[in-house]
């Protein structure tokens, strides 16, 4: 066990864990942030998915060690001011979940990638998201959502 | 209704939430029992107005994120004359709403939304009862909108549902014989009075869900509470000899190896300690004597010799044999399909927590009372101290091994006594969670001179043997794993297609065949969304495609000759119904009629298009795949998806598109990408690389979803609303096939179509 300090969502923490942990599971069950999801355990699927220095991370497979100091954001930290960030309203506006599980990371994935490209092309959208795992296969939405978010943002 | 129910209402506590559950609720939920079920015949088990005009409506269903919730408030706020936006609903847990029986068969509005329409009516009636009686005027002297009663005329008298009735019982008994019946004395109201319906507010469940402050049931956590992680047989059917407990006892937070027969499950303080403790307990199994199934590769060939359990009594119309020995031309086709799974994107979990001498359960499953009684069972514990809260989470439509994890949890709970969360791991969702059953199909059609359709065989098998239901104690996972199963397996299931062709000569036959291993193996079948639809609809319409091509006839134009070869009416006017959806979809596609396949393109990437047709219960649909196949590499993008879609009155069109459309994807994934893959000791698709799903590179440029009514008089006052989250689920497969047939000339009856399947298909006939 050590003690890890982390910095999530402007917030510093210090937590007493075995620091190989993965990262979801310290913010889940000891920070009590629930935006990232396990859905498998192996960086397959994005449902864990936070943002680390502009770069999606799938905090499933990050060792908490290797993230001491650095600036987290995960989903409830988009907002700002509560007001949603502009990829989230999209999602409402487009009612894009079905179950939603995996939003999680489909809205994170989706925000650096307007944020490294504001006016991305189908080709540039369908490629940047294809890594991230909806079941519900609510592609066709996400992808709308996407081009509607960068319209706003553009 | 019990105290406790009085005491969670008048906290208020369930209805500052909106849907979900909140953290601060689950604190309160701790009170103990018990629990009895709210009784469906008091009008105060569905509906609480409130003094400042707000309602909540107690529905005994689950939203799978489909928008069903939406929907009920629509239609109660219409009945009660109420303000959508004053409106909460609450779904599914035990103990506060009653037994409508969780989610299932796409039959939230279809059956449901019935006696939802009948209670919040009477609300109003009642109501309108009250106001008569404080402002003495007959009713009839009153108007009433958006829970404000006025009375005609003086301005000065009116009153709001909230004034007259907040904080207080309605104490108005209701009739029927079951949930599903009940009703009151009050007349519904024609569908052209109501004003939500039809419109398309926002689902309530999707700004928390997007905002991140969304509460799961993976996201519930109890003081003391534990973490567990399960440890299966390696090998299906291995028997165990021996723990080594001694190979866990170092970790840190270990608290227990629980084992009952071969179910194995480690207990620790915190979740990375359980994995940990999984993966590094020491465990002597003994692989069983012979091998429990065949690999995937000849699962299909081991079916069609088996001997089935047992075989259906035939459907028949006419003489299948003389219609074939009489026909000009005979065509037949054999088709192919794997066990395909649910594949969750959250494998299985639950949290159980034994306080108080209770046993709460939280859970996503979708059958919520289904569990609560399995459980109560399986724990030999009364049904009143057995409580499931449902709560978000990720969806598998159907028999998912949420079922299992919630046994589990309730059992190692109840052995720790201690809150446990169960959480399953992602090769143990793939390859354990219950599978749609794998199918043969022989089918034999035969063609008149003139390229009619004179006798359609259809003869089914289904790999189905011991079909798990829902939540049943005697065949839960852990149940056969501890040795607590019930003796007999279930006789399982094989289906026949579902369409309103009218052919002189037909028969269809569907048989039950069995693996080898029975018990304790993860090819276990449970429902799967439409869970025989897709498959029987990807042999039948592939076929009805196949015979029009043998006559040279435009498939639209052929299956539209065969929906109007009869002018039988029939229940719920299906046929019609049919045709109009047919027609719909293309005329909304844009179809050019002639013969499939289209001559062969010179291009790498071919085009086609194909069309097929099903309904499901009263819902009808038609649906239209316009493919691109890459002849280098096998690989095929449904470039665009046109679906036509009756199911009666729709109650919020844009949250029935993105069900359609879910639906449309999902079995296109199924299509292109699903299999369960396994040799003869275990499953060998154990993630998203071995098991592959669609992605965001599948998605189609363009969905066009059109709403049809093809109902003869669209106007009806009592026009029913039917199911809408499976029906398209069994079109899409045939669909993609024939529309691969029109590009390339091929007949691809083996699914699913994955790039390296094509591309040999292909090359076989020389593409």
């Amino acid at each position: 066990m050590a003690n890890i300090t982390l910095n999530v969502n402007g917030k510093t923490h210090t937590v007493d864990v075995e620091p190989s942990t993965p990262l979801l599971y310290i913010l889940r069950n000891d920070l009590d942030v629930h935006g990232p999801r396990f859905g498998c355990g192996l960086g397959q699927c994005g449902a864990c998915t936070v943002i680390i220095k502009g770069e999606t991370v799938r905090s499933c497979v990050t060792p908490v060690s290797s993230v001491r100091g650095a600036e987290i954001t995960t989903l409830e930290g988009l907002s700002t001011n509560g007001v949603l960030h502009p990829v989230q309203q999209a999602w409402i506006d487009e009612q894009v979940p079905q179950c939603g599980f995996c939003q999680n990371g489909q809205i994170m994935t989706a925000k650096v990638l307007l944020d490294k490209n504001p006016n991305p092309t189908d080709a540039e959208i369908r490629q940047g998201m294809a890594s991230t795992l909806c079941r519900c296969m609510t592609y066709y939405r996400i992808q709308a959502a996407i081009k509607r978010a960068a319209k706003v943002t553009a | 209704m019990s105290d406790r129910r009085d005491f969670l209402k008048s906290s208020g506590f369930l209805v500052l939430s909106i849907g979900a559950v909140s953290l601060a609720d689950l604190e309160a939920l701790q009170a103990g029992g018990p629990y009895p079920d709210p009784d469906f015949r008091q009008l105060d088990s569905w509906i609480v107005i409130r003094e400042d005009n707000t309602a909540t409506f107690y529905v005994g269903k689950t939203d799978l994120g489909q928008g069903t919730g939406t929907a009920f408030r629509q239609i109660m706020s219409d009945e009660l004359d109420f303000a959508y936006d004053r409106t909460t609903v609450i779904m599914g847990n035990t103990d506060v709403t009653v037994d409508q029986g969780g989610s299932g068969g796409s039959d939230a509005l279809q059956t449901d939304g019935w006696p939802m329409r009948r209670v919040a009516a009477e609300g109003r009636r009642v109501l309108l009862e009250m106001a008569a009686a404080q402002f003495a005027v007959p009713v009839s002297q009153l108007t009433v909108s958006d829970g404000v009663i006025a009375v005609k005329g003086d301005p000065s008298k009116t009153i709001t549902y909230g004034r007259l009735i907040g904080g207080r019982k309605f104490n108005v008994a209701l009739t029927g014989r079951n949930a599903d019946e009940t009703t009151g004395v009050a007349k519904l109201k024609a569908v052209q009075d109501m004003k939500n319906v039809g419109q398309s507010p926002q689902r309530y469940d999707i700004p928390p869900k997007v905002d991140g402050t969304n509460k799961w049931a993976v996201d519930v956590k109890l003081p003391g509470m534990l973490h567990a992680r399960n440890v299966k047989p390696p090998v299906a059917g291995a028997q165990l000899v021996s723990i080594d407990e001694s190979s866990v006892r170092g970790i840190p937070g270990f608290v227990k190896v629980v084992s009952k027969g071969n179910y194995v499950a480690v207990v620790c303080e915190r979740e990375e300690q359980a994995i940990r403790a999984a993966r590094q307990l020491k465990v002597n199994w003994q692989k069983p004597a012979t091998a429990p199934f065949p690999s995937s590769e000849n699962l299909h060939k081991y079916m069609r010799s088996a001997t089935p359990t047992i075989s259906l009594p035939p459907v028949a119309v006419g003489n299948i044999d003389t219609g074939l020995a009489g026909a000009a031309r005979v065509v037949t086709a054999e088709y192919d399909v794997p066990f395909q799974g649910h594949t969750s994107i959250g494998p299985a979990h639950a949290m159980a927590d034994p306080s108080n001498g209770q046993m709460t359960i939280y859970s996503n499953d979708m059958k919520s009372y289904g569990m609560r009684n399995g459980v109560a069972q399986f724990l030999k514990m009364p049904r009143d101290r057995v409580r499931v809260i449902w709560m978000d989470g990720p969806q598998g439509y159907g028999r998912t091994a949420a079922d299992d994890a919630g046994f589990e949890a309730a059992y190692l709970a109840n052995e720790l006594g201690r809150p446990v969360r169960v959480q399953w791991m992602r090769d143990e969702e793939t390859a354990w969670d219950t599978k749609g059953p794998a199918y043969t199909f022989t089918m034999r059609g035969g063609l008149d001179a003139q390229g009619n359709l004179v006798a359609l065989d259809y003869d089914a098998r289904g790999c189905d043997h011991n079909h798990l239901g829902y939540n049943e104690a005697g065949t839960v996972l852990i149940a056969q794993l501890a040795g607590l199963r019930q003796e007999k397996p279930n006789t399982g299931g094989a289906s026949t297609p579902n369409d309103m062709y009218a052919v002189p000569n037909r028969r269809m036959a569907a048989h039950v065949v069995s693996l080898p291993l029975v018990w304790e193996t993860p090819l276990r079948t449970g429902n799967l969304r439409d869970p025989n639809g897709p498959q029987t609809t990807f042999a039948s319409e592939s076929f009805i495609d196949e015979l029009a091509a043998a006559a040279k006839a435009d498939p639209v134009a052929f299956r539209m000759k065969l929906l109007m070869g009869s002018t039988a009416d029939d229940t719920g006017f299906k046929r019609a119904r049919s045709i109009a959806v047919l027609k719909a979809v293309a005329e909304k596609y844009g179809w050019d009629p002639r013969p499939s396949p289209k001559p062969l393109g010179s291009g790498d990437i071919l085009t086609g298009r194909g069309v097929s047709y099903a309904f499901r219960n009263q819902t009808v649909v038609a649906q239209i795949a316009e493919v691109e196949v890459n002849r280098k590499t096998g690989k095929v993008w449904v470039k665009r998806f046109v679906c036509a879609h009756d199911c009666g009155l729709v109650i919020n069109p844009e949250a029935l598109r993105r069900t359609v459309e879910g639906g449309m994807l999902h079995s296109l994934s199924r299509s292109l990408y699903e299999e369960v893959t396994f040799d003869t000791e275990k499953v060998t698709s154990v993630d998203w690389r071995s098991h592959p799903t669609l992605t965001h590179l599948d998605a189609p440029a363009q969905i066009d979803v059109v709403i049809v009514n093809g109902d003869p008089n669209p106007n009806r006052p009592d026009l029913p609303h039917y199911g809408a989250g499976e029906t398209v689920c069994k079109t899409t497969i045939a669909a993609v096939a024939n529309a691969i047939h029109d590009a390339t000339g091929v007949r691809l009856r083996r699914m699913p179509f994955r790039e390296a399947r094509v591309l040999a298909a292909l090359k076989a006939a020389k593409v």
